[in-house]
């Protein structure tokens, strides 16, 4: 029993979890679960010392620990505070938290576009979510938005920085999943940005997982940009034989098309662990090259949160209906009076055939192509 | 004549230089700490004086040596913070510029106490010149024997390195000030854990500023006791107080701690009144990030004792109707100076000086920024002097460092005391564009609550 460790008790917003000694406060809520497990904008488990950047996390700690019950004056970053034993903590029960929550959500969106209809993370965007929960309908800022020109940093990913939200998580994913680091954050304050320096393009067989942690939408994939709205698409888990990764992935298809691959999430929207234990980031060329069906072996449709807008596709189950037409038509084909084929060429062509962005451009000249 | 300590012999000629400096009893701190005393015993004689950082945070130095983890086989670092960018603050300057091996006595003794072996001067990029003084009074005193091996054949291994920072305000927060010497961006670190345990290359580390290390030597001279005995209650000793603004006689000043504000402003000694015989309007005692109080609070507490130039007085009343003593950038402002502008010269410095790291910080100082610059010229509305405050309160204490609170304070005390100022810039745009709105009520004594019998 001596080798046993012992765990420490804590509460938070009423409900009692024992987790090791070490951990934090936010995943403990998170073993919990729920409502009860703060937002997190830029803290992200896989990453070392990322988080207390981005404020959305911060709890009130009414008592410290059972040694030492004083409560905590300040609120604190859950992400970056540990567990005590007999620490008493409120999220949502706190009035503190929620206001200065929904604080951190108004200056978090105070320049930030809100372009989400033209987006491509919109339906899976953690800014998103979190202004539907703490955002309000107006804003009370009255001045122009800081913007930034787009950039491209190679040949696979745009740098949207008007979007950022400066999480620093590509800055660590660069650090600790690549073998170096080519951008950072340049000036200071509030005209901070992302940046390579002089354009450079970001070269490196895994420097695609910074698009995965990017919790909006200023890091994108230029082989899916504008191809499709992620809740058109359906999620299923597949691997490959890769000799850089694990080749454990995501296909977002479409029919039989993949459009994009991603890492394989988890419920908190960070990526999984593989079979074997290990962090599931992804090589470039599984993310980027490897758009076929057939380069996969599928495992069958990801779990995702019913919740989520994604969850809207239902195709679980699905079992195609019917024709019912011919049968209340007693037996005569039904009149095509009109070919959405004829009328919009967007129906013609395989998006997963489209270099780079899908403009209309694109169409037209795979239209002469045919 | 109050007591000097550090600069009692600033200003006699050639003491920048080593052999004056010596000829005038320096470096008597280290002979007497290396050859007579334990290093346990200088930080016990830091503790019974009773000196606090005058960085601005006003925390005990003694203690904060006593958290030093001494791990074994682990370097410890001690590093001065020589990063004085706060507006009104420039008392570090004075005294690095006229008797730079006061510093260097004061940080090998300091290293001493703290088992150092390589300290380091941190100091402001826009302070080069300063830096090329404090080199070459570096280089003088290793050429003397007080640096490198086995100093005075006590065992002890001591260097000094100076270190320029690039310009940012930030830097002179000590998280981001270890980030910036260690080469890296100037990003304020995630506490716990504290430099104390956790600092310069992962190691046990003190951050002090300039003025407690200099303080260091007259304690270690006279002992904690001799020292503690200046200055009213805890705000012991002397302090370095850079008084600019409206004032007579703008400049660097050394007072004990038992003189009131009202004396230091008014006498002939020290700022010699407001110039040009107008009156006061407003005060920051501490430097900009502190409080503003108008000229009635300044002078009185609102309990309508006398305030004095000590942390405990200064602060007296809290941040209703209280100031802090901060780093000793007093500025004054007399009659004819705009609240208004003047918070907007503020916002805009904190808005140029966040480090952008984390949200309300980046993207409030901004906001502020921008309301205060819309007051100040006619365009503002009545719900933005409420927005203001609201804005300033989900910055304060929801930041990483306390640069969101320092840019927040200056606002709230601006909306806190001087609100009919602001209405009057909504209310009045045309008049605030060609006219101040004066001294109104500001001076006028304040009646003073009596409690109920």
């Amino acid at each position: 029993m001596a080798d046993e460790k012992k765990l420490f008790t804590v509460t938070i917003d009423n409900i009692t979890v024992e987790v090791e000694p070490g951990t934090s406060i936010l995943q403990a809520a998170r073993k919990i679960g729920g409502d009860v497990a703060p937002p997190a904008m830029c803290y992200y488990t896989k990453l070392k010392d990322s988080g207390g950047k981005c404020r959305t996390c911060l709890v009130e700690v009414a008592a410290g620990s059972a040694a030492d019950p004083r409560p905590m004056p300040k609120l604190v970053a859950s992400c970056r505070t540990n567990v005590m034993d007999g620490m008493v903590v409120k999220n949502i029960t706190s009035d503190r938290v929620i206001d200065a929550r929904n604080g951190v959500v108004e200056f978090l969106l105070i320049n930030h576009p809100l372009d989400c209809p033209i987006c491509d993370q919109a339906g899976e965007c953690h800014l998103q979510d979190l202004s539907y929960e703490h955002g309000k309908g107006a804003s009370r800022y009255e001045f122009k938005r800081r913007t930034f020109d787009k950039h491209d940093l190679g040949p696979y990913i745009q740098l949207h920085m008007t979007r950022c939200i400066l999480c620093y998580r590509c800055v660590y994913t660069a650090d600790q999943v690549t073998n170096e680091r080519k951008h950072g954050i340049l000036m200071r304050g509030d005209h901070s940005e992302i940046a390579t320096y002089i354009e450079k393009s970001l070269e490196n067989d895994f420097i695609g997982n910074v698009i995965d942690v990017c919790p909006v939408g200023a890091l994108t994939d230029r082989t899916f940009r504008f191809k499709n709205r992620v809740w058109f698409t359906k999620p299923v888990d597949a691997h490959c034989n890769c000799d850089k990764c694990s080749g454990e992935v995501q296909l977002w298809m479409r029919g039989d098309e993949v459009l994009r691959v991603t890492a394989r999430k988890d419920e908190w929207g960070e990526v999984k662990d593989t079979s074997k234990g290990e962090t599931g980031w992804i090589c470039n060329t599984c993310r980027f090259e490897r758009k076929n069906a057939s380069d996969w072996i599928i495992e069958g449709p990801s779990q995702i949160n019913r919740h989520s807008v994604i969850s809207q596709g239902h195709y679980e189950n699905a079992v195609k209906p019917n024709e019912t037409i011919k049968k209340v038509m007693g037996g005569r084909d039904p009149k095509l009076l009109m070919n959405i084929k004829d009328v919009s060429e967007v129906n013609q062509v395989e998006l997963s055939e489209i270099k780079g962005a899908a403009t209309s451009e694109s169409f037209k000249q795979l239209k002469k192509g045919n | 004549m109050g007591r000097k300590l550090l600069l009692d012999k600033a200003h006699i000629e050639g003491i920048r230089h080593y052999d004056v400096y010596r000829r005038e009893g320096g470096y008597r701190s280290v002979e007497k700490a290396l050859k007579t005393m334990s290093p346990d015993a200088v930080t016990e004689e830091v503790k019974k004086s009773g000196l606090r950082g005058r960085g601005g945070a006003g925390f005990p130095t003694g203690m904060k040596w006593g958290f030093l983890a001494k791990p074994e086989g682990v370097p410890r670092y001690l590093v001065v913070n020589a990063d004085e960018s706060e507006p009104g603050t420039f008392k570090d300057r004075y005294l690095m510029e006229f008797i730079p091996h006061l510093l260097i006595e004061g940080m090998i003794t300091a290293s001493y106490a703290l088992g150092s072996n390589t300290s380091y001067i941190y100091i402001r990029g826009e302070y080069w010149w300063v830096k090329e003084i404090l080199e070459v009074a570096v280089q003088e005193a290793r050429n003397a024997g007080w640096l490198g091996k086995n100093i005075l054949g006590s065992g002890f291994d001591c260097d000094i390195f100076v270190q320029p920072g690039a310009g940012a305000y930030i830097c002179g927060e000590e998280t981001a000030l270890i980030e910036s010497l260690e080469g890296k961006r100037g990003n304020p670190r995630i506490k716990p854990p504290f430099p104390a345990v956790k600092g310069l290359w992962g190691c046990p580390t003190v951050v002090n500023n300039v003025e407690t290390i200099a303080a260091v030597v007259p304690i270690v001279n006279d002992g904690g006791d001799e020292y503690a005995k200046l200055g009213i209650g805890k705000s012991t000793g002397t302090k370095l107080i850079s008084a600019c603004g409206n004032i007579s006689k703008p400049g660097v000043y050394e007072i004990e701690m038992n003189i009131s504000v009202e004396e230091f402003l008014y006498s002939d000694e020290y700022c010699g009144g407001i110039a040009n015989g107008k009156k006061l309007k407003a005060c920051i005692p501490g430097g900009s990030s502190v409080p503003i109080l108008p000229a009635n609070l300044l002078l009185k507490t609102a309990k309508g004792e006398t305030r004095m130039m000590t942390y405990e007085s200064l602060s007296d009343g809290g941040f209703a109707t209280g100031s802090m003593m901060g780093s000793g950038g007093f500025i004054a402002m007399d009659e004819d100076q705009c609240v208004v502008k003047h918070t907007y010269t503020l916002a805009r410095f904190y808005r140029h000086e966040s480090c952008g790291q984390c949200s309300p910080c980046r993207e409030g100082t901004g906001w502020m920024e921008k309301i205060l610059l819309n007051i100040e010229n006619g365009k503002g509305k009545m719900s933005d002097i409420d927005l203001l405050w609201d804005i300033q309160r989900k910055i304060e204490g929801n930041t990483i460092c306390p640069l969101g609170d320092a840019a927040a304070w200056p606002v709230a005390a601006a909306i806190r005391h001087f609100r009919d100022e602001f209405e009057w810039h909504v209310t009045n745009p045309a008049d605030a564009l060609k006219r101040n709105y004066g001294l109104a009520n500001y001076e006028k004594p304040l009646e003073i609550a009596v409690a109920a019998p």
